[in-house]
């Protein structure tokens, strides 16, 4: 059991911000994330796409705006478990104690959701014929790729993840790329190497089909594909991988009593609390009259819900607002050193 | 004011006055229109706004811009009058498009 004053869920900036600013006044916190990595959808949707309206920084990409914050926590030693969705949620007497999928256990004062839009999960094959095959002959990631060895793969998807695994695999499997068009958004040097295997037979291209059906019994034997004109070719496979990118979803969340509108949580503009006691939400995921969707705002209500928080850490304390410029305590969680 | 007409899945039929500069995502969740989730506010990075575009409209549209068709890689059941509708800015030369909401987001 993790014991700590709170618990954040989300390791995109509003998350990673909050924990500064529950550092600056004294509390201790936890981060969890579904993602392998800190920066949420600053690092998973655009990590190379430059960011103009971060007040001060005139221009900054995802990955530059994550890496700049993590530096801003480190003073912190803030923990992180990554790859960790949080699963269930119960309080007992004023503490919360929460559980993960990967049965990590968190005992704290508060809890601040800044959840985004909801955890990443890889999206799937539209074909509701594929759930039925998934984890044993389709997948949406690779853990183990010495499972394909000498074996037929049908890989879907014309980003970096398809090209990578398709030219990789294509050492020990035989590899069929499909993809729905001619273009591709994964890197040119990626789309060549592809098409120069595709030249000497090592890889089988197919562009502008998508898959139109798996069948097999207990494994996939062979899917058909469908072009644009409407012709359908059948292709043996023993596995078949998707790599449609990831799509965000709300999850376990949704089941904890919140007052959830239209995927947002809802929250009081003083401290961001929701209509639970002891839980907040701030960022992309919480909603209140004029929220603008914005970096920005995401500081801000992890700045105020920080201090909500400071009376279920410190319920026998009063938080006294100091600013990091002249305050000594501040300065020492910071790891400044006076002269 | 253009007016856009939005088909849903279950073959509802709203068709709404939406400002001229508003985009056609903004018009649907502006008015409660289902199947539009637009998970990222607009910023072409999540494919959950998709539409399928009557066909006499597909050369009436703003060209999609770079970004847009590798994102459409990512819709659900994506096709070739598939377009994402943060990316669709309502103009008069729009008025009276019609855009068919998919069944599903992701």
């Amino acid at each position: 059991m993790n014991k700590t004053d709170v618990l954040i869920i989300g390791a995109g900036p509003t998350g990673l911000f909050c924990a500064h600013q529950l550092g600056i006044i004294g509390l201790s916190c936890e981060i969890v994330d579904n993602l392998d990595k800190a920066g949420g959808q600053c690092i998973e949707l655009y990590p190379d796409k430059p960011i103009y309206d971060i007040p001060a920084i005139p221009e900054c990409t995802g990955e530059e705006l994550t890496n700049n914050l993590l530096k801003q926590i480190k003073p912190f030693n803030v923990n992180f478990h990554l790859n960790q969705r949080v699963e269930e949620l119960k309080k007992v007497n004023d503490r919360w104690h929460i559980k993960t999928n990967g049965n990590k256990k968190f005992d704290v004062a508060s809890i601040v959701i800044a959840g985004g839009v909801g955890s990443f999960e890889p999206r799937k094959f539209p074909l509701k014929e594929c759930e039925k095959f998934e984890g044993n002959s389709l997948f949406y990631a690779i853990k183990d790729k010495t499972i394909f060895t000498d074996k037929t793969i049908s890989i879907f998807g014309g980003g970096d993840s398809a090209l990578d695994w398709a030219i990789e695999l294509s050492n020990t499997s035989k590899v069929n790329l499909i993809h729905r068009r001619d273009g591709f958004s994964g890197a040119e040097a990626s789309v060549q190497k592809v098409k120069e295997l595709n030249d000497q037979g090592k890889i089988n291209l197919y562009t502008k089909y998508q898959l139109e059906s798996v069948s097999g019994d207990n494994k996939i034997d062979s899917v058909k594909v469908k072009h644009d004109e409407g012709e359908i070719k059948e292709i043996k496979s023993d596995y078949v991988l998707g790599f449609f990118g990831l799509i965000m979803q709300l999850g376990p969340i949704l089941s904890w009593g919140l007052n959830i509108d239209k995927k947002k949580v809802e929250v009081n503009t003083e401290n961001f609390e929701t209509n639970i006691n002891g839980i907040f939400a701030i960022g992309d995921i919480c909603s209140y009259p004029g929220k603008l969707k914005l970096i920005l705002s995401g500081f801000h209500e992890g700045a105020l819900a920080a201090r909500g928080c400071f009376k279920y850490a410190k319920p026998d304390e009063k938080l006294r607002f100091e600013f990091t410029t002249t305050s000594k305590a501040a300065q020492e969680r910071l790891g400044i050193k006076s002269d | 004011m253009p007016k856009i007409t939005y088909k849903t899945q279950d073959d509802k039929i709203h068709t709404i006055d939406v400002p001229n500069g508003l985009t056609v995502m903004e018009g649907a969740i502006q008015n409660d229109i289902q199947g539009i989730d637009a998970d990222c506010g607009g910023g072409m990075s999540c494919a959950t706004c998709h539409v399928y575009v009557n066909e006499e409209w597909l050369d009436k549209l703003p060209v999609k811009e770079d970004g847009e068709e590798d994102m459409l890689d990512m819709a659900f059941e994506p096709k070739k009058n598939s377009r994402l509708s943060c990316q669709l800015i309502v103009s008069d030369t729009l008025d009276g498009l019609v855009v068919n909401i998919p069944s599903k987001q992701g």
